[in-house]
């Protein structure tokens, strides 16, 4: 069986599709859990989404915890007999998945952006080393535990005529020796940089938060209105919401065009911004790191070249 | 209060090169040094001893060149080094079996502190995996950590979200970056550390059982082709040229 979870229901249908595909081939059903709030309208998206059988683990899922989750997903796994695992990679996925391999003494493969079978094996790719390099794993033995980030794979079309089996399950885990004593939302803007067309980016080299006006301009003028930034910005200085924040920590973006200024090319920013179309680099530093990953790049001052750049591109754009 | 880091040797991979006959990194020859966010770890461990007194115990996993980056760390304010020697390339199963088994080695512990990821992998899979199976409570991704002598709080950032997360001991705690400034230790320090001990342990001297679950089969290098075409200064002839070519590369609409 392949058993698929996410606390993400967008990031749970893609799963589904990668899990019917592989159950096609090994002659099984596709398991999908739902660990929280008794949600029979999400259990049948999930069927139409591709599942054969879906278990709902009723619990408090506001004061659940990682091994909580793990005994409730334990249980499944165990009854089930799964043995492909895809939980679904964010920050919640990725610790439970970990913990669960380390329960369970099994394989475990993070953040896979390709899941097949080779002659009967798991066969998965993963981007190593900051992304240089691509790691192609393969499972020696079962249950196979993979995360898988949210875009990898494609839904299939929903189709609320498919039946598939919805079923309770009481799961009373022990309980955690730890308690959450707090949740606080962060403030966040309204930016998505992760589905931006068009990216303005700024690092240390801007000398106060009211000068990211500049970078604001630059990006209006390109008629996107997104403003991304490297850590320093995000994490130490805190002059944008973290959602602005690019790199292997921060998010991965891949605009067809990526303006960085002000911004030195750490590989841990690189990481984040290499898949993008087009990269335009400003650095006063003509060694900066950040040219060697630039398609096109202005050795100056920002606080002159992005007020130009932008007048500039009015200009050009009418 | 006895406190056990576990850190990792990492390459330094801005100097990583890609083989253009082979499409392979080009891994050896490449400097290593310890793992950026396992210096917050130590930094973070040396602050609750501050605070609690205790033991700080730091395991690493690797290659005998390894000793050199745990001196670092013990020079940091470590007490001691554990390093078990590993027989070759390890998957996380390994790894992490030969990690607990060092732990349960020494026994008396209360808190576990890792960094959230390595910069090389970065699968942030260790820290969760090794409280799973020494089957202790977990605070992931920790970026502040109070810790008295009976319990600890981490305030732990999910991106959109910060849980805050009360444990009692054992538990295990992965740090980000932000949680702390690592210090950079100081001559005296250095000079100091070469007294601190480094007990060397084989897999022999644990009770353990390695089995390989995952094996890496190939290793692909993505190489980056930009035009970088660089203009030496800002005239508004650089600019135009720069504009001009954003056009044509159809990105100005």
């Amino acid at each position: 069986m392949v058993l698929v979870y996410s606390d993400n229901k967008k990031l749970a249908f893609e799963l589904l599709s990668k899990a019917a595909e592989i159950s096609k081939e090994t002659k099984n059903e596709v398991i999908a859990a739902i660990i929280g709030k008794n949600d029979e309208t999400y259990a049948k998206e999930l069927v139409s989404y591709g599942a054969d059988k879906v278990y709902i683990a009723e619990n408090e899922s506001e004061t659940t915890k990682a091994e909580e989750y793990c005994e409730i997903l334990e249980n499944i796994i165990t009854e089930t007999k799964s043995e492909i695992i895809l939980i679904g990679s964010n920050k919640n996925g990725k610790e439970i998945a970990s913990r669960l391999a380390g329960k369970l003494n099994a394989g475990c493969v993070i953040d896979a952006t390709d899941v097949s079978l080779d002659a009967g094996k798991v066969t998965v790719k993963r981007v190593v080393y900051s992304g240089n390099a691509i790691s192609v794993q393969q499972f020696q033995t079962t249950p196979a535990i993979i995360t898988v980030p949210s875009k990898v794979f494609d839904p299939i079309d929903a189709d609320s005529s498919r039946k598939g089996k919805i079923e309770k399950k009481a799961i009373s885990p022990k309980k955690s020796t730890s308690t959450i004593t707090n949740i606080s939302e962060k403030v966040t803007g309204d930016v998505n940089v992760e589905e931006a067309e068009i990216i303005v980016s700024c690092g240390r080299g801007f000398k106060d938060k009211s000068d990211i006006k500049l970078a604001d301009e630059l990006a209006t003028a390109l008629k996107g209105k997104t403003v991304g930034c490297s850590r320093p910005i995000a994490a130490d200085l805190k002059w944008l919401p973290e959602d602005h924040w690019i790199g292997l920590s921060g998010h991965k973006v891949k605009p067809k065009l990526y303006v960085a200024a002000g911004i030195s090319g750490q590989i841990q920013h690189i990481a984040g911004m290499r898949d993008s179309s087009v990269v335009v680099a400003i650095n006063k530093d003509a060694d900066a790191l950040i040219f060697n990953s630039a398609d096109y790049g202005i050795v100056g001052d920002l606080y002159s070249v992005l007020p130009k750049l932008t007048k500039a591109i009015k200009e050009k754009m009418g | 209060m006895n406190i056990i880091v576990c850190a990792k040797q990492v390459v330094e991979i801005s100097e990583m090169k890609i083989d253009s006959s082979t499409n392979k990194p080009i891994l050896s020859g490449l400097d290593k040094k310890v793992n950026d966010i396992d210096k917050n770890a130590i930094e973070e461990a040396i602050k609750i001893k501050d605070k609690t007194g205790g033991k700080i115990t730091v395991i690493m996993v690797g290659e005998p060149d390894v000793k050199e980056r745990m001196k670092e760390l013990l020079a940091m304010g470590a007490d001691e080094g554990i390093l078990v020697n590993s027989p070759g390339d390890l998957d996380y199963s390994q790894l992490t079996t030969l990690l607990s088994g060092a732990i349960k080695k020494i026994g008396d512990y209360s808190i576990i502190l890792c960094g959230e990821a390595s910069t090389d992998m970065f699968s942030g899979q260790v820290g969760p995996r090794l409280a799973g199976m020494l089957d202790i409570s977990q605070i992931t991704y920790a970026q502040k950590i109070d810790a008295t002598k009976d319990n600890v709080t981490g305030e732990r950032n999910l991106g959109d979200t910060v849980v805050t997360l009360e444990s009692s001991y054992p538990v295990l705690i992965t740090v980000t970056k932000e949680i702390n400034e690592p210090r950079l230790p100081s001559l005296m320090q250095i000079l100091a550390s070469a007294s601190k001990p480094i007990l060397e342990w084989s897999v022999d001297d644990l009770d353990v059982t390695l089995e390989q679950k995952v094996l890496t089969t190939d290793l692909q290098g993505i190489s980056m082709d930009r035009k970088n075409e660089i203009y030496k200064d800002d005239s508004d002839d650089s600019i135009q040229k720069l504009v001009d070519n954003l056009a044509k590369d159809g990105v100005l609409r």
